[in-house]
């Protein structure tokens, strides 16, 4: 008889794979995370512990006092950040919903054309933008304010909000929007009684994506906040740098401080990436 | 009254493609009509147009009165049932059915009698509060149906309704749809690709194919006289015998021949068929009007055909007898106690009273 295969009976040879891969993606993630120790250790130390040649030791007395210098010398900026991801992160996903709705449930005339022409702004290199950005908000006055970087990354953001939706909605059946048409709605009243509730997992995802990008940014902003008062933290924590002492630790501080809002969101949001809200109103 | 009538309407899509050509259909007040075909015969497309979901391209459609060619769909009055049903997922059994009525600005207390009376005829009042996610295939195609119930409109369309529940489910829903139907009176419109679904649901079925009304008539009329080839193949479980055959002439009477046997048509039927005599044919007759030479002791020589037997295909009290002679080949509907055996040859005896001829260019029935 010839030997057959039953499936969850696993073979009993040994397979090479099955060690290597994970071997490998656990080198791959130390490897990874080496800086976030260094960041970590680092921050924890007081300026006498700092030196090049103690890089990898652990603190010998841990301290928050990075902690707190940083602290105080970024508050203005992570205010800044918080005025100016906030509003542009819900906005751009907002405005990234309704295109997404326009380009995936209306297929109107030339739908198709419109929404390659927004993908192309995903492809433009922000650098190639900076002057022009630049002399736009001076025209209408918004250079140098939060509210001109919200305006820019609202736009910037635009072309990956819209994808975002629009594949979300293009799974949710156009059945949906004919049966809510035949009760009597509106598009209006279609977005916002019945797409909009269904969106919440689209919604979680390029806010993520959004809110990480946007508080992330260095060049939008250290180009157009020229004013120290405005600026968010990625340009504030750049002046932490000090000119004459490198002061690691503060620095470092710093960076973990600039970071935390981004890990969090990721960490609190993270889960709801793959939940989906659509099961079960479908067959099946 | 409200009847639904469509006057010589076409629907033409921006790619050129004729879903429906020249549709012209009335269905009556209280009327169940189903409208059947394979799929992309235009039927979905010429409810969709009823509903408005697609505009008209030529020709008119009325609800009750009302030219409602240039109406939105919320103004129609009419109800659809969806394939998919189409529930809002976020909203709880009660809310699906009362969304309509919310935004059509009823009064609270009429909308929850409205949608407790549906609930209490569908048989959902205990899922009420339950969303879609939580409720069987089934509970969700009720839900569905309450949803079109509670507006109480001139007209339910449904489309497909049945086909993505299992097959036991499907015929109990049947039944229920037909009593519902009993009950409120309205008028249907029904598409579905069943022809079994038409058969025993429509008060009238129209088949369609290639985006043309094939026929217009009651289950029994389609399937006893179907005017063509497509309608007589496409109605039936097992569809029509069709034999290439050349109409011949002999001391008065009229046969066809098949090669190996003949088939003599009855008398009286001479008229319409004369200008065929000598001309080939397709010669028609439903599986279940051939009989076991046993069963029809009586049986006319004539009528009697010898052929193999291919394939006994056993499916209860009957049998289907995949039979062949040298030059055709034909299914025959026994009772399932026929001494028939696979590969032997055995005698069935034509019900000739029951033949059907066809134009071999045009495919219309000429007898």
């Amino acid at each position: 008889m010839k030997n057959v295969e039953i499936p969850g009976d696993a073979p009993r040879r040994f397979n090479t794979w099955r060690f290597a891969v994970p071997i490998f993606l656990t080198v791959a993630a130390v490897l990874y995370l080496v800086p976030v120790y260094v960041l970590l250790t680092t921050s924890l130390k007081s300026m006498a512990e700092v030196s090049r040649t103690s890089v990898w030791a652990l603190p010998r007395r841990p301290t928050l006092e990075a902690f707190r210098e940083a602290g105080l010398a970024l508050a203005p900026g992570l205010k800044n950040s918080v005025l100016l991801t906030v509003p542009a992160t819900i906005i751009s996903s907002f405005l990234g919903s309704l295109n997404g709705f326009a380009l995936a449930k209306l297929r109107f005339k030339g739908a198709d054309l419109v929404f390659a022409l927004i993908l192309f702004g995903m492809f433009l290199p922000y650098q190639v933008v900076l002057i022009p950005l630049v002399q736009l908000l001076m025209r209408y006055r918004l250079y140098g304010s939060i509210l001109g970087l919200i305006v820019t990354h609202v736009v910037y953001g635009l072309p990956i909000t819209t994808l975002m939706f629009r594949n979300y909605y293009t799974a949710i059946p156009g059945e949906l929007l004919e049966a809510a048409r035949i009760d009597g709605a509106g598009l209006v009243t279609f977005y916002r009684r019945i797409l909009l509730p269904l969106s919440v997992p689209g919604f979680l995802v390029a806010v993520i994506w959004q809110f990480t990008n946007i508080w992330n940014d260095f060049l939008f902003a250290v180009t157009i906040t020229n004013d120290p008062r405005s600026q968010p933290v990625t340009v504030a924590l750049q002046g932490l740098a000090g000119s004459l002492v490198a002061r690691w630790h503060v620095q470092m501080a710093g960076a973990l401080l600039a970071a935390l809002p981004t890990l969090v969101v990721y960490i609190f949001l993270g889960r709801y990436f793959i939940r989906g809200l659509l099961s079960g109103s479908l067959k099946g | 009254m409200a009847k639904v009538i469509l006057d010589h309407v076409t629907k033409r899509f921006p790619n050129g493609v004729v879903a429906v050509n020249d549709a012209t259909l009335e269905v009556k007040d209280r009327e169940f009509v189903v409208l059947v075909g394979p799929s992309g015969c235009g039927k979905s497309t010429t409810l969709r147009m009823i509903a408005g979901l697609e505009e008209v391209t030529q020709g008119n459609i009325y609800i009750g009165d009302t030219l409602v060619n240039d109406v939105p769909p919320k103004d129609r009055d009419i109800a659809m049932v969806f394939q998919s049903y189409a529930l809002y997922p976020h909203m709880t059994v009660y809310d699906n059915m009362a969304f309509g009525l919310k935004l059509r600005k009823f009064p609270k207390a009429e909308i929850d009698r409205r949608v407790r009376e549906a609930a209490r005829i569908l048989e959902i009042e205990h899922l009420l509060d339950r969303k879609p996610k939580a409720l069987s295939g089934g509970q969700r195609q009720r839900v569905a149906l309450g949803r079109a119930i509670v507006r109480e409109p001139k007209v339910f369309l449904m489309d497909e309704p049945l086909s993505n529940l299992d097959a036991k489910l499907r015929v109990q829903m049947r039944a229920e749809l037909s009593k519902l139907h009993n009950r409120l009176q309205t008028p249907v419109s029904y598409v579905t690709h069943d022809q079994i679904e038409a058969m025993t649901m429509g008060d009238r079925i129209v088949v369609l194919n290639d985006g043309i009304i094939q026929q217009v008539g009651t289950p029994l009329d389609v399937y006893d006289n179907p005017v063509n080839l497509f309608v007589a193949t496409f109605i039936g479980t097992l569809p029509m015998n069709t034999m290439n055959a050349v109409l011949k002439q002999e001391g008065g009477r009229i046969y066809a021949d098949l090669g190996s046997f003949r088939l003599y048509i009855p008398e009286g039927k001479f008229k319409t068929i004369g200008k065929y005599i000598g001309q080939e044919v397709i010669v028609g007759i439903r599986p279940e009007n051939i009989f076991d030479r046993a069963s029809v002791p009586d049986a006319n020589e004539e009528d009697v055909v010898t052929a193999t037997v291919d394939v006994m295909e056993l499916i209860g009290s009957e049998v289907n007898l995949y039979m062949s002679t040298p030059t055709t080949s034909f299914t025959a509907r026994v009772d399932a106690h026929t001494k028939a055996q696979d590969g032997a040859q055995h005698q069935v005896v034509f019900n000739t009273k029951k033949l059907h001829l066809f134009d071999k260019k045009t495919e219309n029935a000429i007898l």
